[in-house]
């Protein structure tokens, strides 16, 4: 029930994904067991009869241009209408000859393991939504087609760039089970801190970049009557263990989180953990409100829609989630957590981004090649444009949404995203291991509301990782 | 056609057992062996004996979470029966009487109903609406109004040692209904005369209460108590919705079947959970049998 908070639904759905990945690891002896007595017209055979193709300039995968191809949409939040209308319009001006198969479902796993069963897969899938499959059990059964050779392929608009480098750094990465990527999250999500652009107008106020110049901000906003900062701890703590952690790794760099995602020993203790809690312990004791602590997400985004908290933690979905309580000209603006230091490792634009919605290649099925060629599509900047002109939602691609006019947040963050260049980093404990985040978010809401200190935040979260690395029945990951 | 009895009888006996069985002694059954595996849900459970239960025993949310089962324990019966026997006693023969009739206070009939609200509304309901009462800014029910007069909001389920007694509160509230009509039925089933004969001889309302109804409804105190107690064993409902992050903070307001839905269906450790399971299953049973033992009295015939 409501021990997990109605997220919003982008950070929902990835973390369900992330969760649904690592409970699959474990799946795979099941699924072999299952598989056994389930699967009668042997998935096993080598895939020899996979169609392909001469490789050219034009056709770096090497894709058979008359092989036929499957496509299977989810029918959710962003419809199937970018894929008819966009992407498959696009293969189809590559490859002529190619005949595209389209369907749709709102039950993927439904729908899709039977076929998966009996080795029949479809080329290409959006696995997502409430009935999606189990990634990580996909993984470990070898159905997913390795993404490298599409990665590593030149894209359709700079054949002199590699598909890898047209798209968010952190793309490859979130796709990946333990080094390899296999899933291709195509709709990029910005962490950062939100305000008020009319609010900030009106006041004179400018987002800060520094420590110094952050706490200044504070203090006048404080003086203003407003409540600066806050965050939702009955069921939202998680927002700001993600503001504080994304402090720690602009303090001492993105090995700090990749510590933390490894369960390296110690990792919770480095100094830049530490130094990014003492630093948000005191913004919680001074700058925002003992209440929030009692209130729901929903709650917290409401004042600030009300002007009465300034601002406030989150992903770029915030503004589509507050669409009908947003008042006119509120213009959501998002701001990167400020530098703590002068010698942070990294600069003040450096912000947490990552990807969603999840897309794969049948390793079994007839055409894998034209399931690549299908990604490296949608990964052009025509495909990307055109999947954000429908759906309204930014795409990894970088060069996709140049030019479009999204609404003032998200124009922010893409923006904020811009700026950041290189300097883009994720976090995955969370969703690899559940009873940590649990930990961090009780842990944040002591630290935040006043009852412990930086010190016993860091050893006690670090004393549930440790527990949690000892523990033999929870599988591990690594990145 | 006394041979054809022991079938007769086997035949109407047949579908409920089986059913009795198959959906609550082998769920019961399987939760014991489950509690001996590290079973995460998917792949095959492995054996791991005693493990769990050795986990358990350093495990600082169980521990937590036994404790606020202790003072629910205590609590939640005493409270709920102190209030409800007061109710019940106002309803029925607090009164003047009538023509040698005990009567209820005035609007006794009004009031019964609206005692008994709370225990039709869902529990869910019950906390989302809770939720509005102990809102800790000016939107809240009980802060609003406080506020309104210029007074701290009072952070009812954010302040770690006033948590679990707004949980508590809620509880009472939401048992207090039934346990009037429960009580009041008890005291409608004691004979008129015997009041009667106490109130000639002199005896006040109070006498009247502590020397006549409650020795006469003995049997009915003991099964509110019992219920009330398996009732504060469980109280997941409430907390799962109404306490902030899920028994919080930090486990203030945890109880073992928030932790153990929490263990099973969050970090997907059913075997572990399920260990917490046979934990709970054998401290209510303890619970329930002290509680007949200890309560037992000899039952006033009348």
């Amino acid at each position: 029930m409501s021990i997990t908070p109605e997220h919003p639904a982008a950070l929902d759905r990835r973390t369900v994904l992330r969760r649904a990945a690592a409970v699959g690891m474990l799946a795979t002896p099941a699924i072999g067991l299952l598989s056994a007595c389930a699967t009668s017209s042997g998935g096993d055979k080598d895939n020899e009869k996979a169609a392909e193709g001469t490789k050219s300039e034009k056709n770096p995968l090497g894709v058979k241009d008359d092989a036929p191809i499957e496509v299977i949409i989810f029918n959710g939040g962003y419809g199937e209408k970018y894929a008819t209308d966009v992407h498959e319009p696009l293969y189809k001006k590559a490859f002529p000859k190619a005949e595209i198969k389209h369907q749709s479902t709102q039950a993927v796993s439904t729908v899709l393991q039977p076929r998966f069963a009996s080795g029949n897969p479809p080329e290409f899938v959006n696995n997502s939504g409430e009935k999606l499959m189990d990634f990580g059990a996909l993984v470990a059964d070898g159905q997913l087609q390795d993404l490298t050779e599409l990665w590593d392929a030149p894209s359709v608009d700079d054949p002199a760039k590699k598909v890898r480098d047209t798209v968010v750094p952190g793309t490859v990465e979130a796709g990946s089970f333990n080094g390899k990527p296999y899933v291709l999250y195509y709709v990029s999500t910005v962490f950062g801190i939100w305000y008020s652009g009319k609010l900030f107008k009106d006041n004179g106020w400018a987002p800060a970049k520094t420590w110094d110049d952050f706490i200044k901000l504070l203090t006048a906003i404080k003086a203003k009557g407003i409540t600066p900062y806050g965050y939702a701890g009955a069921n939202a703590a998680y927002y700001q263990w993600n503001v504080i952690l994304t402090q720690a790794a602009k303090i001492g760099g993105v090995e700090v989180l990749k510590n933390i995602d490894n369960l390296e020993d110690g990792a919770w203790k480095q100094d830049a953990v530490k130094q990014a809690a003492t630093a948000w312990a005191e913004v919680g004791a001074k700058f925002s409100d003992k209440s929030f602590e009692g209130l729901k997400h929903t709650d917290v985004q409401l004042r600030q829609n009300q002007y009465k908290v300034a601002l406030y933690p989150s992903g770029d979905w915030l503004e589509g989630e507050q669409k009908k309580d947003t008042p006119a000209g509120f213009d959501y603006q998002l701001m990167p957590v400020p530098s703590l230091t002068a010698s942070d490792k990294l600069p003040a634009t450096a912000l947490r981004a990552t990807a969603g919605e999840g897309y794969f290649v049948s390793a079994k099925s007839k055409n894998p090649k034209g399931g690549l060629e299908y990604m490296r599509q949608m990964l052009s900047t025509a495909g990307a444009k055109g999947f954000t002109e429908v759906v309204k939602a930014p795409t990894v691609v970088t060069s996709g949404s140049e030019g479009f006019a999204f609404p003032p947040g998200v124009a922010s963050s893409q923006a904020a995203l811009k700026a950041a260049g290189q300097d883009v980093f994720n976090l995955y404990f969370d969703g690899w291991y559940k009873e940590l985040d649990t930990e961090a978010r009780s842990a944040t809401n002591e630290l935040m509301f006043g009852r412990i200190n930086a010190d016993a935040f860091v050893e006690r979260i670090q004393k549930r990782a440790d527990a949690i690395k000892k523990d033999s029945s929870v599988a591990k990951f690594k990145r | 056609m006394r041979h054809g009895k022991y079938p007769f009888v086997i035949g109407f006996l047949f579908a409920p057992v089986a059913l009795y069985v198959t959906f609550v002694i082998w769920p019961y059954a399987q939760a014991f062996q489950i509690s001996m595996t590290n079973w995460r849900g998917l792949s095959a459970p492995q054996w791991v004996g005693f493990d769990n239960y050795r986990k358990l025993l350093d495990d600082g949310a169980f521990w937590k979470a036994v404790q606020h089962h202790g003072v629910l324990l205590l609590a939640l019966p005493l409270i709920t029966i102190a209030i409800a026997l007061f109710f019940a006693f106002l309803l029925n023969v607090g009164g003047k009487s009538s023509g040698g009739q005990r009567q209820g206070v005035w609007g006794a009939k009004f009031y019964r109903v609206v005692f008994f609200f709370p225990q039709v509304l869902a529990v869910a309901i019950i906390a989302v609406l809770f939720q509005m009462v102990y809102r800790p800014n000016e939107s809240g029910l009980i802060n609003g109004v406080l506020m309104k007069f210029g007074l701290e909001p009072i952070l009812f389920l954010v302040k770690p040692n006033l948590a679990l007694w707004s949980i508590l509160a809620v509880l009472v509230w939401q048992a207090v209904g039934f346990y009037v009509v429960l009580f009041s039925a008890g005291m409608a089933s004691i004979p008129g005369e015997i009041y009667e004969a106490a109130e000639m001889d002199g005896a006040s309302r109070v006498t009247l209460f502590f020397r006549v109804t409650l020795p006469l409804l003995w049997d009915t105190l003991q099964v509110a108590w019992v219920y009330l107690g398996i009732a504060a064993f469980d109280a997941f409902a409430i907390v799962a919705v109404l306490s902030v992050d899920g028994g919080g903070p930090d486990g203030a307001t945890t109880v073992l079947a928030m932790e153990i839905y929490r263990n099973a269906f969050v970090y997907s450790k059913y075997g572990y959970a399920s260990a917490m399971g046979v934990a709970l299953f054998f401290l209510t049973l303890t619970f329930a049998a002290l509680t007949l033992r200890l309560t037992k009295r000899e039952s006033v015939e009348y």
